[in-house]
């Protein structure tokens, strides 16, 4: 069975971003970026499921500008066999990175997609749900436990009150929730031998899809700031403070 | 311009999270309600929620357990009906409306915490450190609702008239298997009026039992750091943050949690924040109104006596 792997490049997950002063956005220039941490989640995954022998080849896929390349080799240098890069300036909206992997995943005829539950980014958590619609297939998302047994996946989701496990008919869609495994540190002579490793680029319209957005940012600014407030000398102060001046309980 | 509100509800009560999209929903219009399931007595409590101009109850066994496929399945069916479609940004929400956005054709807009128009909506991005506020030019809006930034319509005060919808299909590849939920006294913690939390510094799940008499006492719901968590001390859905739950609680108390980003982004607009750290320099007396500097071992004990008092 082949896997798919859309990884995301991202602000990394330690970078505390800035907004920028004309209101168009965050500050991308000079930031460090990194995987989308539930994709890295993803990723682990899958070549968990090679390791297995449930899967015989994997494929990461990255959408956006040439840079996504790196996201692409961090991949391999996990596990993944090949890449393909969808090169494009702008990054995409979830609806059309969807239809995108769509467009890939009717190529590549995948047993199973998994990616990240969302994107630390815009934190849209969508782009999953949407592609398995898009393709007519079922959702396994917020993954914490993926079995594979013949042509049926079993996957444990974490939901508000706990658990819940769903059986899905391959081919499916999961997405990776933090609990799913803890991603392994690519080894050197893995990241040398991911170098040789081939990465296929192409471009939205050779998967006849119009990226353009749906949603136009009219402004980005900053969450209203919390005033630091003072510390306390005691158990009995806090106490006393709660209930006497903010009057909480 | 009316909206449909899919609604989370349990036991004939409709979750406090669907009570704050609902409130979003009137912000745009008429609002219709959905309550799919045979859960007795749902479609009634839909009913009775002030604002409610009309309840759609699709009562198949089908929509039990909120898979995805047959509910975005039954959405999708309705939507031409309706200019919005929305939920609460919960597991379900979550899980239901990108995919009920795919087969419209419409990019969703994520958990947004304000309503400026019919087509404009405020969203937190990057774990809340930015707020976005977008344009929609989709003709269809679908929208989950970031419950901690809606005040709920209250629970009674309405009679909407209720009318049965057919099935739609959709489920023919998913199968429910089995659900482990905790089992909790305690509210819910997106329900919860105070929370009290522990982090990496609670040392260990049994540890975790310290904040249990606190809890008890003012009533709170316990939650948990991602870092305790990962830990392995507390189940996920205790989990508070970016990628876990979202809280706005009258009052959150903070236990040797070191405040990382993520997890402010999951409790910053709690009404009061106390801190309790024996670091002092930790980032989370910087949104704390009230911080005690103090091992939480012997602070925690302490809290507990101070309590029982009054």
């Amino acid at each position: 069975m082949k896997l798919l792997v859309p990884v995301k490049r991202v602000v990394d997950y330690n970078v505390k971003v800035r907004v920028k002063s004309d209101q168009t956005g965050v500050e991308l220039t000079g930031v460090k970026m990194s995987m989308n941490p539930f994709d890295e989640i993803a990723v682990e995954e899958a070549v968990r499921l090679k390791e297995k022998g449930i899967a015989a080849e994997i494929v990461a896929i990255s959408i956006g500008p040439a840079a996504c390349g790196e996201t692409i080799r961090t991949a391999l240098a996990m596990g993944a066999d090949r890449g393909i890069l969808v090169e494009t300036e702008a990054s995409p909206e979830p609806l059309a990175v969807a239809k995108m992997l769509r467009a890939i995943a009717e190529r590549e005829q995948p047993g199973l997609v998994i990616m990240g539950k969302q994107a630390i980014d815009d934190d849209m958590n969508a782009t999953g749900q949407m592609l398995a619609a898009l393709l007519g297939w079922p959702q396994g998302t917020f993954a914490s436990k993926v079995e594979i047994a013949g042509d049926t996946a079993t996957v444990t989701r974490e939901v508000d009150g706990g658990l819940e496990t769903v059986a899905l008919t391959l081919p499916a869609v999961v997405t990776a929730d933090l609990r799913l495994n803890e991603p392994r540190y690519a080894s050197l002579p893995n990241i040398m031998k991911a170098r040789k490793k081939p990465i296929e680029t192409i471009k939205p319209a050779d998967l006849g899809v119009d990226p353009a957005p749906r949603l136009t940012v009219l402004k980005v600014t900053e969450p209203p700031k919390r005033q630091a407030g003072r510390k306390v000398g005691s158990v009995a102060e806090l106490v006393d403070k709660l209930r006497n001046e903010a009057k909480v309980i | 311009m009316t909206a449909l509100v899919l609604l989370d509800h349990e036991n004939g009560r409709i979750k406090q999270p669907s009570r704050s999209a609902v409130a979003a929903a009137a912000k745009l219009g008429e609002v219709h309600v959905l309550v799919a399931g045979t859960d007795a007595g749902a479609a009634d409590a839909a009913a009775r929620l002030p604002g409610v101009a009309r309840v759609l109850r699709a009562a198949d066994v089908a929509y039990d357990h909120a898979l995805a496929e047959p509910l975005a399945a039954l959405l999708v069916s309705l939507a031409g009906d309706y200019s919005h479609l929305l939920a609460a940004a919960t597991a379900i929400g979550k899980n239901v409306m990108p995919r009920v956005a795919a087969l419209l054709d419409v990019q969703p807009i994520s958990d947004i915490a304000g309503v400026e128009s019919e087509d404009v909506f405020v969203r937190p991005i990057y774990a809340g450190n930015a707020l976005a506020t977008v344009r929609s030019a989709d003709p269809k809006k679908v929208i989950t609702v970031r419950a901690a930034s809606f005040d709920p319509v209250a629970e009674e005060g309405g009679s909407a008239p209720v009318a049965d919808i057919p099935p739609a299909g959709g489920g023919e590849r998913s199968r429910f298997v089995s659900a482990e939920l905790s089992k909790s006294e305690r509210p819910e913690l997106t329900a919860a009026r105070v929370v009290v939390s522990g982090g990496r510094g609670m040392q260990s799940g049994d540890n975790f039992h310290l904040l249990d008499p606190i809890a008890d006492k003012l009533g709170a719901a316990v939650g948990a750091s991602r870092a305790a968590v990962d830990a392995g001390f507390v189940p996920n859905d205790y989990q508070v943050g970016q990628t876990g739950k979202i809280v706005a609680p009258e009052l959150y108390v903070a236990v040797g949690i070191s405040g990382a980003i993520q997890h402010l982004a999951g409790m910053k607009d709690s009404k009061v924040i106390v801190a309790i750290n024996k670091d002092e320099d930790a980032p989370i007396f910087q949104v704390a109104d009230y911080g005690l500097v103090a091992d939480l071992f012997t602070a925690l004990p302490e809290l507990k006596a101070e309590l029982e008092k009054a």
